[in-house]
This record gives structure tokens, C-alpha cells and sequence, in this order.
């Protein structure tokens, strides 16, 4: 890309040509993802429509799909309600402080070898401090906006957030332990040579799930909307939240949701590597459309992103919500001495190079 | 070049907001101003290519200690006109220590100790080094007992504040979890079989 564009840009002072070219690249990581973003809250609506037995929307474009579309436009024109006696500039940044972790921590995931915006050495704790940065957008939405549903939905997520992070934190350390590396596209690589059995959610199947049901705790989805909470607290944290203000906290959500998904699937599913790599014959991945089918590469991301996705949005349809102790109980008295167990079963097969995954 | 504008930039943020959290009011900004400061503080070490610490910095104080810090502030029915009260009676003594502390700051944190020509700017690595792995190489061998030590003075504090704090409330009611689990329909409903009646 550099090369690319040196022409155009070479006038520049490098200091400017530098931040340009960072800039495009923001732009093409951000651009796909509000796409992505804007077309899960459709499949949500349509995949819980079918599983309660309904069509879901179908009104906007054929078969619904400018549904997304209409939504921006009517949240972008809508009047954004200011309480009285709030406080105005923090009840207007908390959105912001919701949205930027959330695209922020994107910088250094890897899509395919090498296809990374950042590629940092310590990319796993980075997304670890990201994604516990996206609270404080939500306490401030609740404390500023001056409302009892509010305060009480923040205070709920606070809490909850915090006590997830722990049994996530330790999810992350068992991975890390697991790969020797913190670098994601390191991590992904250590997983590679055996096909599916040589990914981490075999050997580290209680943090695989202990990270999945943590982050889907972190996003505050449901059965762990408890900062949400309609049928008691109104809406929780953004019951005073109109227009773009609102749609912010829905786009920050979502983009949280698809970086749960995103890694979970880079550090227990093997991320763009193929489930069939290193099983099928070299000369099959020279086959011209098939070979790129079953090679490694960005589909496959894509596809176990979905494949995340898909239970986000079928736990949203199946569970009911969880009373506010039970959260906790699980998460303290469940989730943080599991993975405290079995860091140590990790250490040790680590220690004795279990084959096929730590030879 | 680049790098110089950034530590200006985060160096003066840091002063800024460090001076904020001790002028603002309303101690839900003063908190979040601490915050700030510890972001561009992490930045800072950035800087210095000690990226696991800033991060650490990050998710340990930023990510959890602050966000505790907020919860409370924020539930705090605090009025200022009572804080301010008495701020005259107590203004020489505060100025007296002030100026004390600023005396002995100066001399500990002087250029007499920690000056350009003591520590020199740290050596620059290329980017395959990982400062992680020297960090824990070094905590687990040359400085083990004092790690160690450390972490166990770390358990003995929360064992001692929870102990203090803890009381054996009788009147507290709450659920076992494990027993609505284990709960069966035959318990409590019994299913009575009855012929219709004739009318």
C-alpha cells in the first residue's frame, strides 16, 4: 500500500505521510466492521425471528435486507433528549468511551498471516485492557445521566464486568502459557500442523468455555444483560439515551461481540487456519478453487466468527435472565477457581510436551 | 521526531491532568482526571519500550482499581459547602505541610539522584524483543524471594481486610443454589388422581 500511494503522498512531511497511511489503515479495518456491525443487529433479528417461529423484518428491501439501513438513517435524525440537571458533557462523551475501546482493541487482530494493523508483541494483554476500558463508558452513562434505572443499570454492570475480567484474565494466561507468546498471530501459528484436533479448545476446553461465557458476560448480552434489565430497571444505563447517542452504546456492543468472537476463535479455533491443514494431502490444496477452499485464510476467520456469533444470538433467544447473585456466584465461586485448576493442568502439559499440541 | 512529539504531547497530558485531580470539585472529575493521568503515564513507558508494564498499568489500575474508585465516588452524596468550611483556619498549617512535601520531593526526586547523567535513556531493542519474557525471566530467578514475599504480604493484607470487616450477620437471608437445584417436582407438588363426578 505504501508503495502504492508514495507517489501521490511523497510531498508531504513524513511526519504526515505516516499518520495518512495509519489513518487508511483505520479506515479500512473500521469500515467493514460498522458494515458488519449494522448487518448482525439484522441477523439477530432474523435468526431470533425464526427460532420464535417468526419472519423477522421483511418489510425494508427485499427480504428486509436495507432493514440496517433505515435504522442508521432514523437513529441518525432523531432528536438526542438531553436529562435535565445531568451532566451534559460527560452524559455526551460516555457513548464515545463505550465505542472507542471497543474499535480500538481491532488494531491487533490478525486476519490472515501477517494481515495485522499493529503487530504488537503483547497483542493479547492489549485487548485485555481494552476491553476492561469499555465500563467506564457505561458508569458514566449511568451516573451522568441524573435517573435511579441508570445509576442502578451502571452500578450492575460495573460490578459484573470486573468479576468477569478476572476468570477472562486467567482464560487469556492459560492461552498464553499454552502458545509461550502474547503475540495473536504467534498464537495462531502455534496451534497449526494438525488440522482441528491441533487447536487449543481441545487441550484448554474449560478456559475455551469459561472465556466465551466471560465474554459474553463482558458484552453485557443476554442471560448477563443485567445492566439492561427491562423488565426491572426500565433499560439500565442507557434508558436516557436517544438517537446517536443511543445507537453508539448499540454499535459499541456489537462491535464487542464480534471481538469475543474474533478471539475466541484466533486463540482456541485456530483462527484463519483451516480445520483440514495438515490432514489432506498437499497436492489437494493445489486443486485451483477447491485448494483455496480448504487452505488457510480469511474465510475460515470469518466463518468461525459467525459460527461465535451464532450462539451469542441463540443464548439471547434459549436463556432466560440470570438473577443478579447467581452472576456473581458464578463467576467467583466458579469460573476464577477452574481456571486457577487448570493453569496448573496446562503448566504441566506444557512441561511434558503433550503431543500433538505442545511437541 | 515522531516519537519526541508524543512524549511532549502525553508528557504535558500527565502534568495537566495530575494537577486536575487536586483542583477539580466534583470528585467524580477528580477521579477521572487520575485516570487520564495514568493513561498517558502508560503511554510514557510506551515510550520506553516497556510495554508490558504500561499495559499492566492499564488494565490492573485503569481497568479495575479506578473503575472500584468511581463506583464509590459516584454513589457519594458529597456536599461541597461543608467540604470548603474551615478552609481558612486550616490554610497555614496545609501550606506549611505543602511546601514540606514539595521540599522533600525535590530532594529525593532531584537531579542530585535522579538526574539525565544517572540514568541514561534505556538501550532500544529491535522489535523481536519481547519484554514480557525478559520481565518474567528476571522475577522468576534473580529477584524470586522478593516476588514471592511481595505477593504473600499481598494475601495476608486482603485476608486482614476482609477479616475486619467481616461480620456474622444472623438476620441475613440467602439462597443455596445447589439446594433449588436439586429440587424435584415430587417435594413439593403431589398429583391426585380423582374420578370424574357424576352430576
Amino acid at each position: 500500500m505504501r508503495e502504492l500511494l508514495h507517489p501521490w503522498l511523497g510531498f508531504l512531511p513524513p511526519l504526515a505521510e505516516e499518520l495518512i497511511y495509519i489513518l487508511i489503515g483505520i479506515v479500512i479495518l473500521v469500515a467493514p466492521l460498522m458494515l458488519c456491525v449494522a448487518y448482525l443487529t439484522y441477523a439477530e433479528r432474523k435468526i431470533i425471528g425464526y427460532m420464535q417461529v417468526r419472519i423477522g423484518p421483511n418489510r425494508v428491501g427485499p427480504r428486509g435486507w436495507l432493514q440496517p439501513i433505515a435504522d442508521a438513517l432514523k437513529l441518525m435524525f432523531k432528536e438526542i433528549v438531553l436529562p435535565s440537571a445531568s451532566n451534559r458533557f460527560l452524559f455526551l462523551i460516555a457513548p464515545m468511551l463505550v465505542l472507542g475501546p471497543a474499535l480500538a482493541a481491532w488494531a491487533v487482530i490478525p486476519f490472515d498471516a501477517g494481515v495485522v494493523l499493529a503487530d504488537v508483541n503483547a497483542g493479547l494483554l492489549y485487548v485485555l485492557a481494552m476491553s476492561s476500558l469499555g465500563v467506564y463508558g457505561i458508569l458514566l452513562a449511568g451516573w451522568s445521566s441524573n435517573s435511579k434505572y441508570a445509576l442502578l443499570g451502571a452500578l450492575r454492570s460495573g460490578a459484573q464486568v470486573i468479576s468477569y475480567e478476572l476468570g477472562m484474565g486467567f482464560a487469556l494466561v492459560g492461552v498464553l502459557v499454552a502458545a509461550g507468546s502474547m503475540n495473536l498471530g504467534e498464537i495462531v501459528m502455534a496451534q497449526a500442523g494438525n488440522g482441528f484436533i491441533g487447536w487449543y479448545w481441545l487441550p484448554l476446553l474449560p478456559l475455551f468455555l469459561i472465556y466465551f461465557i466471560s465474554g459474553v458476560a463482558e458484552t453485557n448480552r443476554a442471560p448477563f444483560d443485567l445492566a439492561e434489565g427491562e423488565s426491572e430497571i426500565v433499560a439500565g444505563f442507557h434508558v436516557e439515551y436517544s438517537g446517536m447517542a443511543f445507537a453508539l452504546f448499540f454499535l459499541g456492543e456489537y462491535a464487542n461481540m464480534i471481538l469475543v468472537s474474533a478471539m475466541a476463535s484466533l486463540m482456541f479455533m485456530g483462527g484463519w487456519l483451516s480445520p483440514v491443514e495438515g490432514l489432506v494431502p498437499e497436492a489437494l490444496l493445489s486443486v485451483p478453487v477447491l485448494g483455496w477452499l480448504l487452505g488457510s485464510g480469511i474465510h475460515w476467520l470469518i466463518l468461525k466468527i459467525a459460527f461465535f456469533l451464532f450462539f451469542f444470538l441463540w443464548f439471547r433467544a434459549t436463556f432466560p435472565r440470570y438473577r443478579y447473585d447467581q452472576v456473581m456466584r458464578l463467576g467467583w465461586k466458579v469460573f476464577i477457581p477452574l481456571t486457577l485448576v487448570w493453569l496448573v493442568v496446562v503448566a504441566g502439559m506444557v512441561l511434558a510436551k503433550l503431543p500433538p499440541w505442545f511437541d | 521526531m515522531f516519537e519526541l512529539v508524543i512524549f511532549y504531547l502525553f508528557a504535558a497530558l500527565t502534568v495537566m491532568a495530575a494537577t486536575a485531580v487536586v483542583t477539580l470539585r466534583n470528585p467524580v472529575f477528580a477521579v477521572l482526571a487520575l485516570i487520564l493521568a495514568f493513561f498517558s503515564a502508560a503511554v510514557i513507558w510506551m515510550l520506553l519500550e516497556a510495554e508490558f508494564l504500561a499495559i499492566v498499568l492499564v488494565v490492573v489500575y485503569v481497568g479495575a482499581v479506578m473503575v472500584l474508585f468511581l463506583y464509590v465516588v459516584m454513589m457519594l452524596d458529597i456536599n461541597l459547602a461543608v467540604l470548603k468550611e474551615g478552609f481558612a483556619h486550616f490554610l497555614p498549617l496545609g501550606a506549611l505541610m505543602a511546601v514540606l512535601t514539595v521540599y522533600l520531593m525535590a530532594r529525593v526526586l532531584g537531579p542530585d539522584n535522579f538526574g539525565l547523567d544517572r540514568y541514561y535513556p534505556p538501550v532500544s531493542h529491535g522489535p523481536g524483543y519481547s519484554n514480557t519474557r525478559e520481565l518474567g525471566l528476571l522475577l522468576y530467578t534473580d529477584y524470586f524471594y522478593a516476588f514471592e514475599i511481595a505477593a504473600v504480604i499481598l494475601l495476608v493484607a486482603m485476608v486482614a481486610a476482609i477479616t475486619l470487616t467481616l461480620r456474622r450477620r444472623k438476620d441475613r437471608k440467602f439462597q443455596r443454589p445447589e439446594e433449588q437445584v436439586a429440587v424435584r417436582r415430587d417435594d413439593f407438588v403431589r398429583v391426585v388422581k380423582m374420578s370424574s363426578e357424576e352430576s
